[in-house]
């Protein structure tokens, strides 16, 4: 199948190519191969090693198994609450009707999750969803979701193996291979990716009519952040070259209690579960200052005293919940403004008390994963002392424009799906709703392929030679240059830049100088140099992965200075409010010539059904007077159902 | 606080190298990986690690420090001496790649060899019924991150590679035990264990499950059961023969090993 074409490129023809081997990667390529397509599946890292190995909590799905009453329709509400509805309505329909199939079809596939006395699949609390809904095991549903993932691959190249004498004849996983361009046909349909196997630095052309995003996020554009060194935006930046436009990018999530000593350990996540269960975030003097931090909109829902705050726990119906459990954005921004304030730790974190709340034993019963995550890597027994924490980077909301049933974005036979993708959670993604994200809109990208494929006829995409050679060139550029900067360095000023002015809190006068810095640092990105060989170096692929962390930086910091208000995971301190109009504007990102350019979009309307499932009052919080103006009268069966109100934790693993 | 350690590093390609000595500044708190970034990043950009998490999560971070198999990301710095002298090569049994990365496909071809999960075909979408006690067995295999610490410090192929093609190495054949105890499996593996995966050659040294980062009893709770369920069949001289047999209620039999010639 592989040749030599000119120029030393190993050509290799698939149907469909899939970029990330990660949830949604995976589940995209399994829906491919079942449609017999002949499918790629490349990976940065090893097979099965992809991010998605590291989420804990779990994975949203309404099966009903804990409460009967849980359904699609509440859990599309709590996701539209939690993007403060900015989400794509569609999307996040899809979303809420198909996740429990796709849980139950991991289970079919061998995955054992926690269960329930009568044996059904256990569903776990979690913040902004009404009832308990995240399928899990224990503290480590995104290794079992990836491992399910990565051995029904091996089932199906197993079956392969019997039918056609190759278990590789239809899907093969092409790990540690890194794509550096998408490649058109000079027609502006898609025709391969080209990249490099890391092993040995040989370039490789994968030449395809559909090629599926799956690389996950941009955490790397960050200093502090709980995402791997995968995390460089690749995807996003593909897109953006290739002509496709990104959406919601000043988005970011940051969640509000990570380690922050040592400083090797510096963003890793510590779960919403410590404060779930009763932890309190003190600051230097001994207070617990987020009563001083409840917002007016939310005064009626929180208490006002520790003792009201105590009482909760054990007595949810009768007491206001503790304002510890606000929204993460507000959390978040409390703890920073503590720390501004010189009321920090000594470590520039604040205070996260659970040992003073409850007895060791139960600390140990509950948190054995965050027990021994301080134990064994910062010497502090949470069960005796407090933890020291603070905010880091965690998620990216903003991604690829695509279709919300196909995953297709503006590039013919280009598609995206999972943390790459943008529009599904709109301005704030609520904890375990990514895991099931994947597994939705990874398998809708699979069939989108398939059928574009089908589609296709005789017309096949032949790919631009002047396009491969030029990718060439660009990729053997730091291995050529003398003289040039360490990769590392530059990175570095990125991501203090970045961390710094275009964070949790955002000015004008900031992203400005964000943005004038960057200029500078963009100069010294294009002059990084690799020394040393192309086989296994990870200086030379630092330097490559400089393109897609620049365009990653100078989409979030036009978008952030763009939107003038403030709203999940955007925060304007020159415009606090969050504003009916602003909602109704979706920025867009695309590139014109070398720079970013930053377009409005309408938001995509919600269906008058999808809008029934609101009360209007609460929808008063969020529209515009004309768009309330317009909005028929309610059926009443729909109030009744619209009436349940939600929990304004948003949990963030 | 900040001190400067003492390093050598194995560098080379596929079988040629040798250890370089490095002085790296160590701060507080810090674990193998942060000095070997720090290496990456100030003195030799082109040394080949591989990582991911930098939490114990992926298993992708496997060398060998001070001749101990270990996750560079979870062993602090605190555990040496300041004086010590850190020794760091890659993985003993695999080939190297470059520097500290080690080609580990033997495990992903080993892998694909193992019948993969077989429930009862009639049992429909979300209508598997399975109590925590029973799947409890099985989850903690599947606690299983891959780093194959275990695969490389099993003697019976770290001394003899000509065992690598009948032995499937502890991670293995623990994954093998993992679907025989799995409640919704159907199929029987225990003579394929024996025959092309090799549960005879382990003497259950533990070996395995003294270097597992993810504290699963390998030996205890995945070999040592799976010699008994094997021991119905066959014969094993490790194996305590008065012990209880469980024997699969529902069995679809022996499933073919993919790829085997017969
Ligand atoms: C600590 C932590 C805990 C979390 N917990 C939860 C949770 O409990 N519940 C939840 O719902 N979400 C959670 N999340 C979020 C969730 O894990 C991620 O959003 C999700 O796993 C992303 O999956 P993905 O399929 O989009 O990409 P990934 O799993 O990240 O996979 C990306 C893939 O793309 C590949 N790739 C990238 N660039 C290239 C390139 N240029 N060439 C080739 N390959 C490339 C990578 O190698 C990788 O294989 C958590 C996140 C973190 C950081
Ligand atoms: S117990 Fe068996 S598998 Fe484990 S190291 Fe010893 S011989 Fe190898
Ligand atoms: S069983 Fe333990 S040591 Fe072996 S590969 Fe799995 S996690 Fe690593
Ligand atoms: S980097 Fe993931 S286990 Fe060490």
């Amino acid at each position: 199948m592989a040749d030599i074409g000119h120029s030393d490129v190993l050509r290799l023809p698939y149907d469909v190519v899939v970029i990330g081997a990660g949830g949604s990667g995976l589940r995209a390529a399994i829906e491919a191969r079942l449609a017999g397509k002949r499918t790629a599946v490349i990976s940065k890292s090893l097979f099965g090693k992809a991010h998605t190995v590291m989420a804990e909590g779990g994975c949203a799905a309404a099966m009903g198994n804990m409460n009967p009453n849980d359904n699609w329709m509440v859990h599309f509400r709590d996701t539209m609450r939690g993007g403060k509805f900015l989400n794509n309505p569609r999307m996040a329909e899809l979303h809420a009707k198909e996740a429990p199939e796709r849980v139950w079809e991991l289970e079919a596939w061998g995955a054992l999750f926690d269960r329930t006395k009568d044996g059904k699949i256990s569903q776990r609390n979690f913040g902004g969803h009404e009832y308990p809904r995240l399928a899990h095991l224990g503290d480590r549903t995104g290794l079992e979701i990836i491992r399910t993932l990565q051995q029904k691959v091996v089932a199906l190249q197993q079956e392969d193996a019997v039918s056609h004498g190759d278990p590789e004849a239809l899907i093969k996983v092409y790990a540690e291979t890194t794509i550096t361009r998408l490649i058109s046909d000079g027609e502006g349909r898609i025709a391969g990716a080209f990249g490099y196997i890391r092993e040995t630095g040989e370039f490789v052309l994968f030449q395809a009519p559909t090629v599926i995003l799956a690389t996950g996020g941009i955490g790397k554009t960050f200093k502090v952040s709980s995402n791997s060194w995968e995390y460089t935006g690749d995807g996003h930046a593909l897109a953006l070259l290739a002509g496709a436009k990104l959406i919601n990018m000043e988005f970011v999530q940051f969640h509000p209690t990570h380690m922050v000593w040592p400083i090797s350990v510096r963003g890793l996540l510590v779960t919403e579960s410590v404060r779930g269960d009763g932890g309190v975030l003190r600051n230097s003097e001994g207070r617990r200052y987020m009563f001083d931090y409840v917002p007016d909109v939310f005064r009626a829902q929180y208490a006002e005293t520790e003792e009201e705050a105590d009482r909760w726990y054990a007595d949810p119906d009768h007491n206001r919940r503790p304002p510890e459990l606000l929204p993460r954005d507000e959390v978040a921004r409390a703890n920073n403004a503590e720390v501004k304030a010189g009321r920090g730790s000594p470590h520039g974190g604040v205070f996260l008390d659970i040992a003073s709340r409850l007895p060791a034993e139960e600390i140990l019963r509950r948190l054995p994963s965050m027990y021994h995550q301080f134990k064994e890597l910062a010497d502090v027994d949470i069960t005796k002392e407090p933890m020291e924490v603070g905010p880091a980077q965690h998620y990216v909301m903003g991604g690829v424009e695509v279709d919300p049933d196909t995953g297709e974005s503006a590039v013919p036979g280009l598609f995206a799906a999972g943390e790459v993708s943008g529009g599904m959670h709109g301005s704030n993604r609520l904890g375990g709703n990514s895991l099931s994200d994947l597994l939705v809109f990874g398998r809708r990208a699979g069939l989108g392929a398939v059928e574009y494929l089908n589609r296709l006829g005789p017309k096949q995409p032949v790919p631009d030679e002047g396009a491969v050679e030029a990718a060439q060139t660009e990729a053997q550029a730091p291995l050529q240059r003398t003289g040039g900067e360490n990769p590392y360095a530059v990175h570095d000023a990125v991501q203090e830049t970045m961390s710094s002015l275009v964070g949790i809190i955002r000015t004008e006068a900031e992203i400005r100088r964000a943005m004038a810095e960057l200029d500078k640092l963009g100069e010294r990105a294009a002059n990084v140099a690799a020394a040393g060989g192309s086989a296994y170096n990870p200086g030379w692929h630092m330097a490559l992965d400089m393109r897609n962390i620049m365009l990653m930086a100078r989409c979030v910091a036009a978008a952030a200075l763009e939107r003038q208000e403030s709203r999940g995971g955007h925060t304007r301190d020159d415009h606090p409010g969050m504003s009916p109009a602003w909602r109704r504007v979706i920025l867009a990102c695309s590139l014109e010539g070398d720079t970013v350019a930053i377009t409005r979009q309408d938001t995509p309307q919600m269906r008058a059904d999808l809008l029934a499932l609101f009360d209007k009052s609460e929808l008063k919080k969020y529209l515009t007077e004309e768009e309330l103006a317009s909005i028929p009268a309610p059926a009443p069966a729909a109030t009744a159902a619209a009436s349940a109100t939600a929990t304004a934790t948003e949990e963030t693993h | 606080m900040a001190y400067q350690a003492a390093l050598r590093v194995w560098r080379g390609d596929h079988g040629q190298g040798d250890l370089t000595p490095y002085t790296v500044e160590v701060n507080e708190g810090e674990v193998v990986l942060d000095v070997l970034h720090r290496l990456q990043a100030s003195q030799a950009n082109d040394l080949a690690i591989r990582w991911n998490c930098k939490a114990g999560k992926c298993g992708s971070c496997s060398m060998e420090i001070n001749g101990r198999p270990r996750l560079a990301c979870m062993t602090r710095m605190s555990t040496f001496a300041e004086d010590e002298v850190l020794t760091i090569t890659p993985l003993r049994t695999f080939p190297v790649i470059r520097d500290l990365v080690t080609d580990v496909s033997f495990n992903y071809a080993k892998a694909r060899q193992i019948p993969s999960f077989t429930p009862d075909p009639s049992v429909g979408l979300g209508e598997f019924r399975m109590q925590q006690v029973d799947v409890q067995r099985s989850q903690e295999f599947r606690k299983c991150i891959e780093c194959y610490l275990c695969q490389n410090v099993c003697h019976v192929i770290r001394d003899h590679p000509e065992n690598e093609r009948p032995f499937a190495g502890p991670r293995f054949l623990m994954r093998i035990a993992e679907l025989e105890m799995h409640p919704a499996d159907t199929a029987d593996r225990r003579d394929i264990a024996q025959d092309d995966f090799g549960l005879g050659y382990c003497n259950i040294t533990k070996c395995c499950t003294e270097v597992c980062p993810e504290h699963i009893k390998i030996t205890d709770n995945a070999l040592i059961p799976m010699k008994e369920r094997v021991a119905g069949r066959k014969y094993d001289p490790v194996v305590w023969l008065g012990s209880k047999i469980s024997r699969r209620p529902r069995s679809a039999g022996t499933p073919k090993v993919p790829g085997k010639q017969t």
